[in-house]
């Protein structure tokens, strides 16, 4: 009772008219050009977020190149300052709105979400699509506002800097930003509703794989805080473009209450960008260790708590700002409160590793290598959580250390984990496990590199954010550069196996991992409705070594049972 | 259901983790020489949350690499690892225990943070002549020209209170309903800072402050915000256009070390750097009287065509020449007040 059984005399599912009609009209497969195309399926949809996510990555990871480059040296040599604040703005724009929140939540999101439930779609195609081509665009006005001097007032665009800096610039980034708002909530939408309703009616709600959960909390969070960034950068807009005065102090505004409105969602935006990962970790980590995910619930709910806790602690970003003492206090333990929803989670999938049969696959290399490094994030996140200690190094490397640990340690390693495990069911082919290994060694030693010593930078009085630097930092600097050109290599070889695999890898079957999740029971590559025949749910998503049997080898069609 | 494993080993372990985190606690030395008297309570926490992140670093990262090590797949195994899907004593103890760990750490930094004065900024005794001198310099031109005539000490003091700094770090409980001894009028501008001592009317591009005295800076910003770090200080605080805030301190090494400015505030960011030069009492009033008598050579031509006829920016004229301030950056500064 233990194997995924399809029952082929099941008729599909007839009650959604818009998904049969395009039944009878889509091809048995997608063309390649059908990729480039408004296409309504979530599998397309999926792959289009990935692939332009990752050449964005690509255009911001040789950004930061260019800016580790000029702090090689102490003098601003390299870069006109101005560039270099326009690199170091959209350096971070680009990996926070255009790789990181589009590739986990639209890429991984769309195309697992509805395998994951055993739906055919999404609940909304079209808004689906519709809400990925926005994303185009908003790179479009990024990279565009480059021939207007490119927005300089770093990512958080505060006013007046912002107001008195590069405006037509700004003002592409503001649109932008705002794009990519509108489709991060119409995709939650889709989201929401699509875990609500559409799974197989066979599966329990304590069946659901971990990254619905995820999946589930980042939506809920993005759909309460978003709106208040766009309300923010549309005030920011009507100062810079027609003569409003909301954030000029000198007729009357207040800058401050910018700050508010930019981290209320722009400290749940971390949670956005690591909620997702963490739900592929759920997914990653029990079928490389072969075993139950330990502590289902606990892993559950502690999404959800992280999703209503994160709302209450934006301050944290404003102790050295206009904030009086009672909220820097106040909002010192809601941020500290998050570490323990966050630990959860963590201690979970340790735990899922005891009694295990490890595969060090690539996949769960970099699994591991996220589990590692995320510590590292955590720890040094609670120490600059507290106001007495933030007050020295807020604004220095320090943070910059830290978001990069949780950020490029966390969710970057999050989505080389999750690619490196999903590719054979998104292409039907395996990635070459050999130069999967070489670079995630290169990008473990790059990221150790490059962010490590930015801990040290920052405690001895480095700030961030700046071209210039006092020349008693100059080693501990080079080591950072000479890091992330290690990681701009580490791009290289994994560039490079996506690309020849895809073309001409290793046939991958239908479950070449033989995990138990839904996905696995459709052809690799996935039919164009997901299924001729949708599956029945016989058992959790994380059943590994129940009731002695071994493992599902096949698509759930033959097991072998150990006895 | 397994207990939560408590054998010798572990003993050991936990004993050995336990002495080597309060050794890295104490011996870290990450951070640079200490010299206010927040700094050694910065210190303090900073050190406490080193040897708890540096206990559970090695608890978390070691439980890793055993697992790794130990549960690693034997080659041609290919059955499942063992069918455990949780253990509610030890899922229970390890949410209360970090639980536990932040709710101290939380009413620690309260603890800390109240020393350090972060609840009493704006908290200075309601003395009209600490007001007038302290708060002066919020008007633009007034903090010299109260040195020069009572009728403007008067009219700035009416307005004083409005403008208050009630955001910072304020006095320490030692020194709380004491005005302080020293009292500088910082202005951050792009890309430089500008120290204004409001009792003596003398006006620099760096800052000293006696050793020991407590000196409280009322920070203020003329284009976009800055803010004021000194990293041996382990202070901060924001310059905000148009929100007066203020940072109190006193200064326990003699030395002369950076002000950095630690927010984003345009191209030359990273050169905003100034100096503050921490001295004795003496060294200090001998500074202070070299200025003095440097500014008063033009203060007298500035009193011979009678200051109070003049608009501000003709005023202050004669004290910004010496700074490097070109007219442009002098008109903001009065456009913004």
């Amino acid at each position: 009772m233990t194997q995924v059984e399809l029952p082929r005399n099941t008729p599909p599912e007839d009650n959604r008219p818009g998904i049969q009609v395009a039944a009878h009209t889509a091809p048995k497969v997608w063309k390649w050009y059908d990729y480039f195309t408004f296409n309504v399926d979530h599998k397309v949809i999926g792959i289009q977020y990935l692939v332009t996510a990752f050449v964005f990555y690509l255009i911001g990871g040789l950004m930061a190149v260019a800016i580790r480059a000029e702090l090689a040296t102490p003098d601003s040599d390299l870069l006109d300052p101005n560039l270099y604040n326009a690199f170091m703005t959209n350096h971070g724009t680009i990996m926070i709105f255009l790789w990181i929140v589009p590739s986990a939540i639209g890429g991984f999101g769309n195309y697992l979400v509805p395998l994951m439930i055993g739906a055919r779609d999404m609940a909304f195609p079209k808004l689906n699509a519709i809400a990925f081509w926005l994303n185009p665009p908003a790179g479009a006005l990024l990279l565009g506002s480059f021939f207007f001097g490119g927005s300089q007032s770093g990512w958080t665009a505060y006013p007046p800097l912002s107001l008195v800096t590069a405006n037509t610039a700004q003002t592409m980034w503001i649109l932008a930003i705002v794009l990519v708002g509108t489709s991060s909530i119409l995709g939650s939408v889709n989201f929401v509703v699509t875990i609500l309703k559409m799974k197989v009616p066979s599966m329990k709600w304590d069946q659901l794989p971990l990254f619905c959960w995820a999946m589930l909390a980042t939506s809920v969070l993005a759909l309460l805080s978003t709106p208040v960034l766009a309300a923010g950068l549309v005030l920011l807009l009507f100062d810079l473009n027609f003569g409003t005065s909301f954030f000029k102090p000198d007729a009357g505004g207040n800058v401050v209450i910018y700050q508010h409105l930019f981290w209320f969602y722009s400290h749940p935006a971390v949670y956005l960008m690591i909620l997702p990962i963490f739900g592929i970790m759920s997914e990653v980590i029990p079928v490389h260790a072969r075993k139950p995910i330990f502590g289902y619930k606990a892993i559950a709910y502690s999404s959800l708590a992280i999703c209503v806790v994160g709302l209450f602690v934006w301050v944290h970003h404003m102790f050295t700002s206009g904030t009086p003492g009672w909220m820097r206090m106040f909002f010192t333990i809601s941020t500290l409160i998050v570490a323990v929803p966050t630990g959860v989670k963590i201690f979970g999938w340790v735990a899922t590793l005891w009694g295990g049969k490890i595969r060090f696959t690539s996949a769960m290399l970099f699994a591991i290598g996220l589990l590692s490094m995320f510590v590292m994030g955590g720890l040094s996140g609670v120490t600059m959580g507290t106001a007495p200690f933030d007050v020295h190094v807020h604004d220095t490397y320090y943070v910059v250390g830290h978001f990069h640990y949780v950020l490029f340690g966390g969710s970057v390693f999050g989505i080389y984990a999750g690619i490196y495990h999903w590719f054979p069911k998104v292409t039907g082919r395996m990635l070459n496990e050999t130069w999967g290994r070489v670079h995630f060694i290169l990008t473990f030693i790059g990221t150790n590199l490059t962010f490590l010593p930015m801990h040290e930078l920052g405690l001895q009085g480095m700030p961030r954010r700046v071209a210039m630097y006092d020349p008693q930092f100059i080693t501990l600097n080079q080591i950072c550069t000479f890091g992330a050109y290690l990681l701009g290599i580490s791009v290289i070889p994994f560039t490079i196996n996506i690309i020849w695999s895809w073309v001409a890898g290793q046939k991958a079957g239908d479950n070449p991992w033989r995990a138990l999740t839904l996905e696995w029971t459709t052809s690799s590559p996935p039919t164009i409705e997901n299924w001729e025949v949708l599956p029945v749910v016989t058992h959790g998503p994380y059943d590994y070594g129940k009731n002695g049997h071994s493992t599902v080898l096949e698509t759930g069609e033959t097991a072998i049972p150990v006895n | 259901m397994q207990q939560i494993p408590v054998s010798l080993l572990t003993l050991v372990a936990g004993v050995a983790i336990t002495i080597v985190s309060i050794w890295v606690g104490q011996n870290h030395n990450l951070l640079p020489v200490q010299a206010s008297q927040q700094a050694p309570l910065v210190d303090g926490f900073f050190s406490i949350m080193v040897s708890i992140a540096t206990a559970l670093f090695l608890v978390v990262e070691g439980t890793i690499l055993i697992f790794l090590v130990q549960f690693r797949r034997r080659r041609g195994d290919d059955t499942d690892g063992v069918d455990v899907e949780g253990n509610f004593p030890l899922e229970i103890f390890w949410t209360a225990i970090p639980s536990l760990i932040v709710l101290i750490l939380g009413i620690y930094s309260v603890d800390v943070f109240q020393q350090m004065g972060g609840f009493e900024p704006g908290s200075h005794p309601h003395l009209p002549h600490t007001h007038s001198k302290a708060h002066a310099a919020q008007m633009s031109g007034s903090a010299i020209a109260a040195t020069l005539s009572d009728a403007s000490a008067i009219e700035s003091e009416k307005i004083a209170p409005a403008s208050l700094p009630e955001i910072g770090i304020g006095a320490n409980p030692q020194q709380l309903g004491k005005p302080a001894d020293l009292v500088v009028n910082v202005t951050g501008m792009q890309f430089a800072w500008l120290f204004n001592y409001p009792e003596s009317g003398v006006s620099t591009g760096e800052l000293h402050v006696p050793v020991g005295a407590d000196v409280q800076l009322n920070l203020s910003a003329t284009d976009v915000i800055h803010s004021f770090w000194v990293p041996q200080f382990r202070l901060k605080q924001d310059a905000i256009p148009g929100i007066p805030t203020e940072l109190r301190f006193v200064a326990t090494k003699p030395g002369t070390y950076p002000v950095v400015c630690a927010e984003l505030c345009g191209g030359y960011h990273g050169s905003m750097r100034s100096q503050v030069v921490v001295q004795t009492p003496e060294e200090f009033k001998n500074w202070l009287q070299e200025n003095l008598i440097a500014n008063q050579q033009e203060l007298k031509e500035a009193v011979a065509v009678n200051p109070t006829n003049l608009s501000t920016s003709e005023f202050l004229a004669p004290y910004t020449r010496n700074l490097g301030i070109n007219p442009e950056t002098l008109k903001k500064l009065v456009k913004s007040r």
